[in-house]
């Protein structure tokens, strides 16, 4: 009976130490982390004071260079100790270089580029032999086109505030709109637009991502038509297409996109409503005047004929509305994509007119949606408009006419809610967290800090609808971008004024000069902004940028897992995995299955014949940040960037014979220049390689 | 048989005894029990860490061994071992580590035993258990001893590294690394339940020697042999 009873007991107890069992397990596991981890020593964060000694030792070195007070303070304000992270990145467009790049505030100093539009050999974009999935990405209708001139940035948005998630970047050029994905940093789709061959006011994102905006600019005839310019008016049409973005896939939903037709007037920048203007997008125009230049028959050339009326049209669209028309079957497909036309976007109440003051560039809604603001270029004014006259006017059914077209046109009056001089040739606005907009000066070389009125009014100690100050800059600014400035809820603190010119700021590189990426300090109130960094950009010329908190983003430090495939955000069943390594042939298809990893390739001889169809897979199976390999074949222009778990798939004509070395193009190790190997193409005949031996000589 | 047995797993407590003292005859039964906890719990954490730092790895690599797995940077660590001929970490000590858990369970429950056992083969009992964090040291420097000393001779690096015994415990090195180590929770929860079974035993002695012996007594009052 004992022995039965303490049976019971031993079962009751083993019940017992499964369930302590299993609580500590989850224990182990974070005790496994933190666990014999040495504390190691980190920056000095301690609060420090100066002594008389390192007083006059500082006072020394601004001297001897030449620094005065503030800038020892902006010096300060900047600089970043080695292992100290940046607060903010900006993602600034890069221009005509097609790239993205992504710059540390408040140290200014370039993290790196991401290639979109352009071949970049770094980051192996373009360079993974025939059928690359980069190289097809890139192609227009077929052909090749190798550089893009990406415009504008835009982060993927939740709520109206930046998530971290995915960025959008347009083209131009070519009115393509690409998509990276801020995971890894890389390009992952570039979308055509089919209906224009350049566009400009690419890319902007509703508030919650559900479509990014591409707005067109110089009017076409759509669909890649042609037509005289004499037709101008009758062929001639703009247009603006919503991206659909299906988030978890993080691609375009190209079937569920559609597009807007718009009068042949010169569409500009866009901007998303966001809070009270939830629902609806803003889009600039010039040339209502519709002007075909035409300067060698002696008509005005279009940078008069563009800007002859007062007043251009400040394009009002109800996304929703539109959405729902699309929905409803009311598109036409124009080159087999879903437009709707003029005549539906009047009867539906999609799209209303607002006359702007003429030639403006950007319109920017304030945090709230309550104001947009257009800034004039050819007028010194910002002129703010009122959501709620918008409405209010909308709905009452008050028209001041309609264009050629029959879009009807707001009055001005009541739906403007001020106007706000600023200086000569103002373009472009942010927002901070105290009430004040920021508006860059082309004309004056200057960034001027305003106050808004409504709920903002009582953030700062200003009279609302008023210039404060006026910072100079380095010269010709054009974009400006405040720290999450412009989003439902702007930090404030720092503000980059993009310099289109930068003349004697840097030493003279040849007649062609950097951009000038100046850092101004928006923290104070006031007339307080000093200009606090100039940052040299030689690589393009960049237009808008966007700056986002750092620790928004959710970086991968290296691949989930090896043999991850960035093309597709997948595990690649193709992979090489250890082990599996070889050289097959069938036929004249040779297969090669590779693995990188410290410091060597397996196999490092890979013989084909001349001719054969060569599919070689290489898996980099390494796990440690910063592990990245390289692999190139000199003479058959291919180099990958093999990043920590990246698994990447090329295909080419072995139609070169000869003995090609290849080799990791990434300094990986200290055995890095061994990590090399031979391809050898077997020549079809003994004359094709002597051909191949002899310098200079082309085989084929 | 039964007497054989009797004279194994000795005297049974009689009721009114238990009664009147329970302190005493329950106090080597709680501390036996406390120490087979604590020997199971050590399962689920870690027995050994090793940290190796160099330039390159600013948040260090680190290596942890529980009694039946390796976790921690191994695929890394193999990687660099590979430059100077050393094997897979997951070939060592295979073996230990596909039996461990049985052992431990095992070891759990023969403790478990020593606490019906009222005799000295009580000790014989928990002799695995007491040995148990002694024994996990001494394989382990056996198997850090036997990698470290058979390298590859055609590694990349064995013109540069001769084969070297690695640091157990303690601070050491090779090449650009240092090398620390030292025990981890699970080893230290090993530890304390060797500890409280030898303590368990005192109590144990002090409680089963005057019934055994009073059982003697009454066996040889009675004539028959114990
Ligand atoms: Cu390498």
């Amino acid at each position: 009976m004992r022995i039965s009873s303490s049976i019971r007991a031993a079962g009751r107890l083993a019940i017992v130490l499964a369930l302590a069992g299993s609580v500590l397990g989850i224990f182990a596991e974070s005790a496994d982390a933190q666990e014999g981890r040495r504390r190691r020593t980190g920056q000095d964060a301690r609060p420090i004071e100066l002594t008389p000694e390192q007083v006059t030792q500082i006072t020394k070195v601004a001297n001897d260079r030449r620094l005065n007070s503030d800038d020892l303070i902006a010096a300060a304000k900047t600089f970043m100790p080695s292992g100290r992270h940046d607060e903010y990145v900006l993602f600034s467009s890069g221009g005509q270089c097609g790239q993205v790049f992504a710059i540390g505030v408040p140290s200014m100093r370039l993290l790196r580029s991401i290639a979109v539009f352009t071949p970049e050999s770094w980051q192996g974009y373009g360079f993974a032999g025939d059928a690359d999935p980069v190289t097809e990405s890139l192609k227009i209708n077929g052909y090749p086109v190798l550089w893009g001139d990406t415009h504008h940035p835009a982060l993927s948005e939740t709520k109206g505030d930046y998530d971290g998630e995915f960025l959008f970047i347009g083209d131009k050029a070519n009115a393509r709109v690409a998509v990276i994905d801020l995971r890894d940093w890389e390009t992952k789709q570039i979308v055509k637009n089919p209906l224009t061959i350049s566009d400009h006011g690419a890319a902007f994102v509703t508030p919650n991502t559900d479509y990014v905006i591409e707005g067109g600019q110089y009017a076409t005839v759509l669909g890649y038509g042609y037509a005289p310019p004499e037709d101008y008016k009758k062929s001639y049409r703009g247009m603006v297409t919503l991206w659909k973005f299906d988030r978890a896939k993080g691609r375009f939903d190209v079937p569920n996109s559609f597009a807007l037709e718009l009068p042949p007037y010169w569409q500009d920048l866009a901007d998303a409503g966001k809070n009270a203007s939830d629902g609806f997008f803003f889009i600039n125009s010039f040339n209502v005047e519709m002007a075909t230049g035409g300067v060698e028959k002696g008509n005005p050339p279009f940078e008069a004929g563009a800007s002859k009326r007062d007043m251009d049209y400040l394009h009002i669209i109800d996304w929703k509305k539109a959405e729902a028309a699309f929905k409803a079957g009311k598109a036409k497909p124009i080159n087999g994509f879903p437009v709707l036309m003029l005549d539906t976007l009047i009867a539906d109440g999609i799209l209303y007119f607002a006359p702007e003051p003429k030639s403006p560039h950007g319109v920017d809604v304030t945090p709230n949606g309550q104001f947009m603001v257009v800034a004039g270029k050819l007028d010194p004014h910002v002129t703010v408009y009122s959501i709620e006259k918008i409405k209010a006017a909308i709905a009452s059914g008050k028209r001041a006419g309609s264009d050629e077209y029959g879009v009807p046109i707001l009055d001005f009056d009541s739906v403007v809610e001020t106007q706000v001089e600023l200086g000569l040739g103002p373009l472009h606005t942010q927002f901070d967290d105290k009430g004040y907009a920021y508006t860059s000066l082309f004309l004056d070389s200057a960034v001027a800090r305003w106050t808004l009125g409504g709920e903002y009014a009582k953030l700062n100690p200003e009279q609302p609808w008023k210039l404060v100050t006026k910072t100079p800059v380095h010269y010709n600014i054009g974009h400006l971008c405040a720290a999450e400035g412009d989003t439902v809820s702007p930090d404030g603190r720092f503000l980059v004024s993009m310099s289109k010119w930068s003349v004697d700021r840097f030493l003279p590189t040849g007649p062609l000069l950097p951009q000038n990426f100046q850092l101004i300090d928006i923290a104070a109130t006031g007339t307080a902004m000093p200009v606090i960094y100039d940052s040299p950009i030689g690589v393009g010329e960049p237009h808008y940028a966007q700056m986002i908190k750092a620790d928004k983003l959710k970086t991968w430090l290296v691949y989930p897992e090896i043999g991850w495939n960035p093309h597709t955000q997948k595990l690649d069943p193709n992979a090489p995995k250890k082990g599996d390594e070889g050289v097959t042939r069938q036929g004249n298809k040779v297969l090669v299955k590779m693995t990188a990893v410290r410091s060597h390739f397996f196999p490092e001889h890979v013989e084909v014949n001349e001719g054969d169809e060569v599919t070689w897979r290489i898996t980099a199976i390494e796990t440690a940040q910063d592990a990245t390999h390289g692999f190139c074949i000199g003479g058959y222009n291919i180099n990958l960037s093999l990043e920590p778990g990246e698994y990447t798939e090329f295909r080419f004509i072995a139609d070169r014979p000869g003995t090609y070395p290849f080799y990791c193009t990434e300094f990986c190790s200290a055995l890095h220049l061994e990590m090399m190997g031979y391809f050898h193409v077997k020549p079809k005949t003994p004359v094709a390689a002597a051909q191949a031996i002899a310098p200079g000589t082309d085989s084929r | 048989m039964s007497r054989l047995i009797q004279a194994i797993i000795g005297p049974r407590v009689p009721a009114d005894e238990l009664r009147s003292r329970p302190a005493r005859y329950l106090t080597p039964t709680f501390m036996f029990m406390v120490a087979r906890i604590l020997l199971l719990v050590s399962v689920f954490f870690p027995y050994w860490h090793m940290e190796l730092e160099a330039p390159q790895y600013p948040k260090g690599l680190y290596l942890t061994a529980y009694i039946n797995h390796l976790s921690g940077d191994v695929r890394e660590i193999d990687g660099l071992n590979h430059y100077i001929g050393m094997r897979p970490l997951g070939e060592a000590a295979k073996f230990e580590r596909s039996v461990a858990v049985w052992a431990v369970i095992a070891m759990f429950l023969l403790v478990e035993g020593a606490a019906f056992v009222h005799t000295r083969w009580a000790v014989v009992l928990a002799i695995p258990a007491i040995a148990f964090p002694a024994g996990f040291l001494i394989d382990l420097y056996f198997w850090m001893r036997t990698f470290g000393l058979n390298l590859d001779p055609d590694a990349p690096l064995s013109s540069s590294v001769k084969p070297f015994v690695p640091t157990v415990l303690g601070e050491g090195g090779i090449g650009q690394f240092k090398t620390y180590a030292d025990l981890g929770s699970g080893y230290w929860l090993a530890v304390a339940a060797a500890v409280l079974t030898i303590i368990g035993f005192i109590f144990h002695r002090r409680a089963y020697k005057p019934l055994f012996e009073r059982m003697h007594r009454e066996a040889s009052a009675k004539g028959g042999a114990p």
